[in-house]
């Protein structure tokens, strides 16, 4: 008979959901489903409202990646201006995105992963967690505070605060930054440097260990999507999307952000809240690309600057296409968090980053923007259109755990067909199928624009439906 | 003809009273609102704005008079000689909050933001009052945006129906272009015959109206979160500027 196993709640992600895990008639996993089970309601109730509220109102998504809402709407607010803003404005926000990927970047390799990492997938459940991390590897523990520590503080030092800054508008942004803000950040870079370098070094020398790991993750050929500028470098901000197949080759390359309805389309399925988007040429669910960290990474040509560029030569050599394997989104991460750092005091030590032009000031001279960056997951989306006074219309919110979906389904497939033996639940299925999840690092809460907060199950259900198997924590 | 002397000026006469125990002096015809004021005792106000006529209807000015089981408007009740006023008692607090509760409750007021979050009086009351929670059922009454005007926008969503910029418009500025329509809880601001605001033919975008609202219900288009810092005019030196001009 044909069963459904659901992993309900899966914990250490960003929001809730559950996994039901299809089976057939001998008991082997032939689907899964990972079932999103939160509401959207964002780009319901934006509507009406004027659209130079959108920065601040739309970053209230997430308080991991408000910095992340607040760029990409404002981007989008940009257009609605009709502006160029100044490219001091530009730079700051750019700073503002990498303190940004640092915290969160941070946050997901250090309190979220690495009690998986460090302390081992069968390690019991109620220590495997950061608190646990900090008993026995205090010093892994502080340095994993101080580094996100250090990223809310960039966002603290040019926005005010580090949750929900309003600081970034449409046209720019608030206040210049002031000197006393860039020489403390200046201050703090080589610490900063040392302990993501230390880490990177750390987690290469362990790869051996996670060999099963990077062979099972959600390791497929797949497209890979991201934001790259002329040069093919590594871009955050700005710059245009490029799309590889999985042997490297460009499928499309500087496609404009304004025009990502041709390019990308999105499906939706009756059983999540999440859409499936898509790459559209090549249809749903052929079009299946991944965004984020792996994919940035290894759609690039090169980072741009030299440490990072130095790592990204040894990340290259995984693989000898792109890198396959989603446990790598760790080690991507630490990468981007080193080259985060390197931005930041490359752009903090050019002068004209105190320039108190930083804002372009216009009426509203455009009826539609599109507004795109690369949020710490991956490419984030924002798109409005308005009426004749402002008030916003329509709204699409495409945000990075979405383009990951299709990716993740089939990763959790991956892991399920590999590690359930015998039809039957066991916390070392469920810990590993969560872990996959947890390599995507997503953001349920952004991608789903949800309001409020539930818990996750995994369930076993057979073909009619019954529920035969659940795991609850 | 011996031309008839004028008047002599009438003598203001000075009360005693007291506020809070604290033995107070001040002109016949003040309110108690204006006395505490001298005094620097501090009485909450919303929809009271010096300058512009008192109408009593937002009622955080509540006070207890001694001898009379009702509470009082403080900014519309004159004092009297030997009155005993007290502002701040556990029942005046109560009230002060469930007021600024139900204000919060009526409408959609989203701090977080909102154009006026940091400027707004009703935020800063609600902060001063110890308002950590709304305990009555909110009623998010679906209320649109009116941008239409070049440089200026209304939501009603945040407005409180203190009439403040109803005043000014009629009282200083002269144009009246606002007022109120509906009855009740379905009471909301319109410009002249229920306009759009940048159809108003009354309307002069002097921006008085504006400065005068105590939360994020008016603002200056083009402003983002937290933006809108409110330049409440100085209505009485206006006035007597003007007057001295006419002179």
């Amino acid at each position: 008979m044909e069963q459904r196993i659901v992993i309900e709640p899966i914990t250490r992600i960003e929001g809730h959901a559950r996994i039901s895990l299809l089976l057939d008639c001998n008991g082997a996993v032939h689907d899964a489903h990972f079932q999103v089970t939160q509401v959207r309601g964002f780009e319901q109730f934006i509507v009406g409202r004027p659209f130079f509220e959108m920065p601040a109102l739309t970053a209230r998504t997430c308080g991991i990646c408000p910095v992340s809402h607040a760029l990409a709407s404002a981007k989008a607010c940009d257009q609605l201006l009709a502006v160029a803003i100044p490219p001091t404005a530009k730079n700051l926000r750019r700073i503002l995105n990498f303190g940004q990927i640092i915290q969160s970047h941070a946050l997901s390799f250090f309190y979220l992963a690495a009690p998986d990492l460090l302390l081992g997938m069968d390690h019991p459940p109620e220590t495997r967690n950061f608190f646990n991390i900090a008993k026995i590897e205090p010093q892994f523990a502080r340095d994993g505070i101080r580094l996100r520590q250090f990223g809310q503080q960039v966002i603290e030092r040019l926005a005010g605060r580090r949750i929900h800054p309003t600081w970034v508008v449409p046209g720019g942004v608030n206040a210049p930054l002031q000197q006393t803000a860039r020489d403390a950040i200046l201050s703090e870079i080589p610490e900063i440097k040392a302990l993501a370098a230390n880490h990177l070094v750390r987690l290469k020398q362990s790869l051996e260990q996670y060999e099963e790991y990077i062979r099972i993750f959600a390791r497929f050929p797949s497209l890979f999507l991201g934001l790259t500028d002329k040069a093919g470098r590594l871009e955050y901000y700005d710059g245009g999307v490029r799309i590889i197949d999985a042997q490297g080759a460009a499928v499309a390359d500087g496609l404009a952000a304004g025009d990502y309805q041709t390019y990308i389309g999105e499906a939706v399925e009756p059983w999540t809240f999440l859409k499936f988007p898509y790459y559209k040429p090549l249809g749903y669910p052929g079009g299946m690309y991944r965004v984020g960290p792996l994919a940035r990474l290894n759609i690039a040509a090169a980072c741009g600057t030299e440490l990072a560029d130095r790592e990204l030569t040894a990340f290259r050599s995984l693989d000898a296409g792109p890198v396959s394997s989603s446990f790598h989104y760790h080690y991507a991460r630490l990468i981007e968090m080193l080259h985060a750092v390197e931005m930041i005091e490359l752009l903090l030590t050019d002068p004209t980053i105190l320039d108190p032009h930083v804002r372009a000031e216009a009426g509203l001279n455009n009826r539609e923007g599109v507004g795109m960056t690369e949020a710490p997951r991956g490419v984030l989306i924002h798109h409005y259109k308005v009426d004749e006074d402002g008030l916003i219309e329509w709204a699409n919110l495409i945000i990075a755990t979405g383009h990951n979906n299709l990716a993740m389904n089939k990763g959790i497939l991956q892991a399920a067909q590999h590690y359930l033996t015998g039809g039957r639940l066991h916390e070392g299925l469920l810990n590993r199928i969560e872990a996959v999840i947890r390599a995507f690092d997503p953001c349920l809460a952004c991608s789903t624009h949800a309001v409020g907060a539930m818990p996750l199950v995994v369930e076993l259900v057979a073909p009619d439906g019954e529920i035969v198997a659940q795991i609850c924590r | 003809m011996t031309p008839i002397p004028p008047h002599p000026p009438e003598t203001a006469q000075t009360l005693n009273l007291t506020i809070n125990g604290r033995q107070v002096s001040a002109q016949a015809g003040e309110t108690i609102l204006e006395a505490a004021r001298a005094n620097d005792i501090f009485i909450p106000t919303l929809c009271f704005l010096e300058g512009l006529s008192a109408q009593g209807s937002c009622r955080l000015c509540m006070v207890e008079i001694a001898g009379s089981a009702k509470l009082h408007p403080a900014c519309v009740t004159r004092i009297q000689e030997g009155m005993e006023v007290t502002t701040e008692t556990e029942r005046l607090r109560d009230y002060r909050r469930n007021i600024i509760e139900l204000l919060f409750s009526e409408r959609n007021h989203v701090c977080a933001v909102c154009v006026a979050s940091g400027h707004c009086e009703l935020q800063d009351l609600a902060s001063e009052l110890g308002v950590d929670h709304i305990s009555f059922p909110c009623r998010y009454p679906t209320l649109a945006v009116d941008a239409s005007h070049r440089r200026f926008v209304l939501d009603h969503n945040r407005c409180i129906l203190c009439t403040r910029c109803v005043r000014v418009c009629a009282e200083i500025e002269g144009a009246h272009t606002w007022d109120v329509k509906n009855r009740g809880i379905r009471s909301l601001i319109m410009a002249d015959f229920d306009a759009p605001w940048g159809d108003s033919e009354t309307c002069t975008g002097c921006g008085k109206c504006v400065h005068v609202c105590p939360t994020g219900a008016l603002f200056e288009k083009g402003l983002a979160v937290a933006e809108m810092r409110k330049q409440r005019p100085a209505l009485p030196t206006l006035v007597a500027n003007r007057a001295t001009e006419q002179r």
